[in-house]
């Protein structure tokens, strides 16, 4: 934000002392409550068997160093518009970190005492020795007490400091902690990886024997992303350029080379990772379609739609039914590709008959009548009623591996067989939305998001259009539903809880709603490093914490940047509108159609 | 742009048959039910029982009455919760899905005072100052829950598209709960003992009410009473019924506008504080997830009698708690569905769906802002 309304000449830097004392407290106050509520959600004694670098830093002591960075940078952070006058950074912001810092280590240390002198353990089940042990290092209150303190102002310090530094620093820091703390978290994939690559030498070289990066691995980690940042980065873009430039002149060309270097890559892929990366990427797909088809209905249509759960159940137990031999009232058993038939069939009825009582009610009415829709699926399923055809609570079991048009058989204990069967058809979803997307009916669901009353003005069949986008969204859904059943062999209600409607809409707000690649990456991170509600995910012992961490993220992401990560450029301009609005006429640009708006925020496209 | 309008100005689609067909079919289902009931009331061995439910009995009277009882004090306590809902969507127009958290804190709350109450033995020896001093911290942690959730997550968001306080709200939740899960442990979690005298039933005229039945019920009335006469007859109260019909003329008219939002959460968050120990009395015991079923079903309750409107969202909640226990036995068993019990959620949820359908704007009718009544 800082690049866009920075003014080009900057006010002399204001006395260190020159403090708005009031805010800094306050922070400071934040930051110890934050540094106690982590202490005792346990995260730094449950998380410290995870290494970062091995003999210095591990997850859990991590999981409290960011919080003093992150707020002693954000005490001194001023949104300068336009006509403001901007002060050079200077002293003033590394007292302000500093003090933040040491008022939040002071709550900690409040903490540790408690923790020492104390008994909470009634209420709160994480007050034991085993943390107080962690948080004071072994060495007893008054070292932990200390070092705290000193530790916390130190970081606050360096949050602070990172107005002062050069904008390079600034990105070299980023990009080397980044790079570490990434590494060490995607540590058993890299095994895995690396195993197939014949790696295995530089796995060994970064990583120590038993977890965690070796300090000569983070070192050369560190120097690695320096590089990037410094050297071959720019060479990158370059390259990056080159081809856009080539994709000007022969689009078809271009395009047709990366497909088909993006599908090489993808028969390759899994034939060289590990069961335990396929199996991590088979999940990661199985969310991703999920997510692509709450795209379309949340992200195109903004339609916000909580029981989309319901949909995937649908295709689990339609599935389930048709291919399982001890499906208990109705078993044809089917080959699986003729069941596909059977599930978009019942996938299109359930989007038309949820659909149809709910498109015309109100949005907020609307996302609660869906999220009742998912639960009466669900009771239903799991009820004596239909414990005729659905196997209530027991579930259905033995369903057959996946029979693709009696050629291919994908068994379900086999991830890499799954893997290509999940990116087949995730494959399938991309190129659905990708088309969709830019047609006739998209543009209609774009209308329609954006406003109801005029997209009907102009024409537009509102009702049609989002009856549309639940029934697409229901089928890529039901597909999920379908490689669920045979990849796990049988289907219980309780994999199709409210939860996991939850957990794939902060899949797709936190990637990017409306975006394709957004979504993806949303789908990546989360599901494949956090895990899904029911999968684990590469941070195994974050399983405890990822729901919370889904949402507080949540939250976040709609306060700070309702767009998503990658966004898509038309839905983050609707989001920003005002700001835009008030740059323009700040710039003396109102009248300029929303063509250029000046645009600092967004991405390139 | 409600159904009605439409129906005026757009030629019938096929959406708009599918709908009728759908009020028509609920309507009929219900109706059914209900003569079936009748006619098993009158006597078992009908051949209409004997076609679809052949284990047909008479309903006794006694289990009537217990029925309607304890929907009823179920009905109260989520009137309690959807005041709240009601009262956001007021003056905010949209939909605060973590007040079921609010509620789920309160009732933690309780359920660590109780505790503590009874291992100093005041539980025992003294219930009635054991139970206030247990409502008073619960009030004040529900309404502390609901005025930190305002300030953090919503007030930054006033004046955005209606979506985005919603799903932020669902982020709330989510972290509530989980929180609650990291903090104090996942799983159920039981009150005290009540005292005899609670689990006694009373003779009320030709009722017998079990004792905490009757209490929830009163105290429910007690509660609403007072949120009546705040609402009603108080400057606070004016301020909020002139903040929830139009913000920028209460602001222009010198009503402090942020403030009178605080209040509106704190009186929610209050009033689920006080549904939280109702459910601690009423069953025993309280888990993370406590607040997520009977948060919605409030909400349901508060769009029953019309949202926005107070009185309504009490009678909402009495219906809609009236009819989860009773619809089982009364339309679904006659109907021949096996399990009928199991469906209980699922009928608040039908119960929403049927309103939506037939009279959205509820029974006793909304009351909404100028803006939010489109």
């Amino acid at each position: 934000m800082s690049d866009m309304t920075e003014t080009p000449t900057l006010a002399a830097a204001r006395g260190p002392f020159d403090q708005d004392w009031r805010k800094v407290v306050n922070w400071g106050l934040i930051l110890a409550l934050a540094l106690v509520f982590v202490s005792l959600t346990d995260m730094p004694e449950k998380l410290d068997r995870r290494i970062i670098v091995e003999p210095l830093l591990s997850m859990g002591y991590l999981s409290l160093i960011w919080i003093p960075i992150a707020l002693g940078n954000i005490v001194t952070r001023e949104i300068v518009l336009e006509g403001m006058t901007a002060h050079k950074k200077g002293p003033r912001e590394l007292v302000a970190g500093l003090v933040v810092g040491a008022i939040g280590g002071a709550g900690l240390a409040l903490l540790i005492w408690l923790l020492d002198t104390r008994d909470l353990s009634d209420p709160l089940v994480n007050w034991n020795d085993a943390l107080l042990e962690v948080l004071t290092f072994s060495e007893g209150v008054g070292y932990g007490v200390v070092f705290w303190i000193l530790a916390c102002a130190g970081l606050g310090l360096l949050g602070g400091a990172l107005h002062v530094f050069p904008p390079l620093v600034n990105r070299l820091l980023l990009a080397m902690s980044l790079t570490i703390v990434l590494t060490a978290s995607l540590e058993s994939a890299l095994d895995d990886i690396s195993e197939g690559f014949r790696l295995e030498w530089l796995f060994e070289a970064i990583f120590e024997q038993n977890g965690g990066v070796s300090i000569q691995g983070a070192i050369f980690l560190a120097l690695f992303a320096a590089a990037w940042v410094l050297f071959l980065g720019g060479q990158a873009k370059k390259g990056r350029a080159v081809v856009e430039a080539k994709r000007e002149e022969s689009p078809i060309a271009v395009n047709t080379i990366g497909l088909v270097l993006i599908a090489a890559a993808a028969i390759i892929l899994p034939m060289l990772l590990g069961r335990l990366t396929n199996d991590l990427l088979s999940n990661v797909g199985l969310f991703l379609l999920l997510a692509l088809g709450l795209n379309i209905v949340v992200g195109l249509a903004g339609i916000l739609d909580l029981g989309y759960v319901a949909f995937f159940a649908v295709g689990g137990y339609t599935a389930a039914i048709m291919t399982s031999p001890s499906s208990p009232g109705f078993s044809p058993e089917l080959p699986w590709w003729v069941a596909i038939f059977v599930v978009i069939f019942m996938a299109i009825v359930a989007g038309l008959f949820i659909g149809a009582p709910v498109i015309r009610m109100r949005g907020d009415y609307l996302a609660i009548v869906t999220l009742g829709f998912g639960e009466i699926i669900r009771l239903t399923v799991r009820s004596d009623w239909a414990s005729g055809f659905t196997g209530g609570a027991q579930g259905i079991l033995s369903i057959p591996s996946a029979d693709i048009f009696g050629v291919v058989t994908v068994k379900g204990t086999d991830p890499q067989q799954v893997l290509y069967l999940v990116m087949a058809f995730v494959a399938i979803a991309i190129y659905v939305s990708w088309r969709l997307e830019n047609s006739r009916i998209g543009r209609a669901w774009m209308a329609v998001r954006e406003d109801e009353s005029v997209a009907e003005a102009m024409g537009i069949n509102t009702v049609n259009a989002k009856l549309q986008a639940f029934v697409v969204g229901a089928i890529l859904a039901s597909f999920s539903g379908a490689i669920f059943a045979a990849k796990v062999g049988s289907v219980f209600e309780s994999s199709f809880k409210i939860l996991v409607s939850i957990v794939i809409l902060v899949i797709v707000i936190v990637g990017g709603m409306g975006r394709i690649a957004g979504v993806a990456a949303g789908a990546l991170v989360l599901v494949g490093i956090l895990g899904g509600p029911n999968q684990p995910g590469l941070l195994a012992e974050f399983s405890e914490f990822k729901l919370l961490i889904y949402g507080a993220l949540l939250i976040w992401m709609m306060l700070k940047r309702p767009e998503g990560l990658i966004p898509n450029v038309r839905r983050s301009r609707e989001l920003h509108q005002d700001e835009f609005l008030q740059d323009a006429w700040l710039k003396g640009q109102v009248d300029d159609d929303d063509g250029d708006a000046p645009s600092g925020e967004v991405a390139p496209a | 742009m409600t159904t009605a309008m439409r129906s005026k100005a757009a030629p019938r689609t096929g959406v708009d048959w599918f709908l009728t067909f759908l009020r028509v079919l609920l309507s009929a289902l219900v109706a059914f039910g209900l003569l079936a009931f009748v006619w098993q009331q009158i006597d078992p061995g009908n051949p209409l029982a004997d076609a679809i439910n052949p284990d047909a009995t008479r309903l006794s009277w006694d289990a009537f009455q217990g029925l309607v009882i304890s929907g009823l004090s179920q009905g109260a306590m989520y009137g309690l919760i959807a005041l709240g809902y009601s009262m956001v969507y007021g003056v905010l127009g949209f939909i605060n899905f973590a007040h079921g958290e609010v509620f789920m804190v309160g009732a933690m709350t309780g359920m660590i005072t109780s505790n503590k109450l009874f291992e100093a033995g005041v539980w025992e020896d003294n219930f009635v100052v054991a139970i206030l001093v247990a409502v008073l911290i619960s009030i004040i942690c529900s309404t502390l829950t609901a005025v930190v959730m305002e300030r953090v997550a919503y007030r930054p968001l006033r004046g955005s598209p209606r979506l985005i306080p919603l799903i932020t709200s669902i982020g709330v939740s989510f972290f509530i709960q989980n929180t609650s899960a990291v903090l104090l442990g996942p799983g159920a979690k039981s009150y005290p003992r009540l005292p005899d005298w609670l689990r006694d039933p009373v003779g009320v005229g030709p009722f017998e009410i079990e004792g905490k039945k009757l209490l929830v019920l009163i105290v429910a009335a007690v509660s609403m009473a007072a949120l009546w006469y705040l609402v009603e007859r108080t400057k606070t109260g004016k301020a909020m019924r002139a903040v929830a019909e139009d913000k920028e003329i209460a602001s222009l008219m010198g009503i402090d506008v942020d403030r009178t939002i605080v209040t509106t959460f704190a009186v929610g968050g209050a009033m689920a504080g006080v549904a939280g120990i109702l459910w601690g009395i009423l069953f025993g015991s309280v888990t993370e997830f406590t607040g997520f079923l009977p948060g919605i079903k409030a909400f349901s309750a508060a769009v029953v009698g019309g949202i926005g409107n107070l009185g309504g969202a009490m009678a909402g909640g009495l219906t809609l708690g009236s009819s989860e226990s009773l619809a089982p036995q009364l339309v679904l068993e006659p109907l021949g569905v096996t399990g009928h019990t199991q469906l209980k959620d699922a009928v608040a949820f039908l119960v929403l769906i049927f309103v939506l359908l037939v009279k959205p704007t509820g029974l006793f009718g909304e009351r909404l802002s100028a803006e939010d009544r489109a």
